[in-house]
């Protein structure tokens, strides 16, 4: 059986830095480069918090982490079951925010993109959010 | 995260140790913002050698400080950026509005 690990907290930020430490300890058995690491870091860093600022607007929530190693991989999938995300598509343009007043730079999913080998992200209002995401080594 | 802040005249220098994210970032925001408006602050030095880990919610800071000190006909300079942060700058455009140097 491939190796997995799976994660709940609730939707509290002081969790961000737990969260994205985890799945750093996790990856390392994949022996990935140091940026790589960084790289996962940073990506879960992103996804986390949109889960507790958008999913839940600070409100009660939970968040799940299930990462798995699949053939040289780390698959990395992040749920909340806040309000979801209407427009997927126009969510992930490069410094759109639905919270500029909040100073959110809109740069959560290019970072997530551009940090990753593979995104995928799942919404439905009212029921939540699911992002997958994955870094490969050499990838 | 701690920050430590140097008055030198009208600019002010911010030390950063730790990590930079949504959580952290609300507290560098209100302390920055109470030392630029109790010492009357123009220019802003971000000094980023303690900086272990910053995310977009560090992108929404600096650029929150930048639009205050810009319009107070200012300047942000970020100095010591680490590689991993000096990734994400560069992503977000920051490097070509603001002065970073390594």
């Amino acid at each position: 059986m491939e190796n997995y690990m799976k994660l709940e907290v609730p939707a509290k930020s002081i969790n961000e830095s737990f969260v994205r430490a985890v799945v750093a300890a996790f990856s390392v058995q994949l022996d990935l480069s140091v940026e790589d690491l960084a790289d996962i870091k940073t990506a879960v860093s992103e996804a986390v918090t949109n889960s507790i600022v958008h999913g839940y607007a600070n409100m009660k929530g939970i968040v799940k982490v299930v990462c798995k190693v699949v053939d040289g991989c780390i698959e990395i999938e992040i749920s909340d079951f806040g309000v979801g995300i209407e427009d997927v598509s126009m969510a992930m343009q490069p410094l759109f925010t639905s919270k500029p007043e909040c100073e959110r730079s809109g740069m959560g999913f290019t970072v997530m993109q551009t940090f990753m080998d593979d995104l995928v992200v799942k919404s439905k209002p009212g029921e939540g959010t699911v992002i997958t995401m994955k870094k490969c080594i050499g990838g | 995260m701690d920050i430590k802040l140097e008055t030198i005249g009208t600019t002010l220098v911010v030390k950063i140790n730790g990590e930079i994210d949504h959580h952290t970032a609300q507290v560098f925001k209100s302390e920055v913002d109470r030392e630029i408006n109790l010492r009357n602050i123009v220019n802003l030095v971000l000094d980023f050698d303690g900086v272990t880990f910053m995310d977009s919610s560090g992108i929404g800071v600096v650029v929150g400080r930048y639009k205050e000190i810009t319009a107070r006909g200012g300047k942000v300079m970020i100095i010591r950026v680490k590689p991993q942060v000096d990734k994400i700058l560069e992503i977000s455009g920051l490097k070509t509005i603001l002065e970073c140097s390594h």
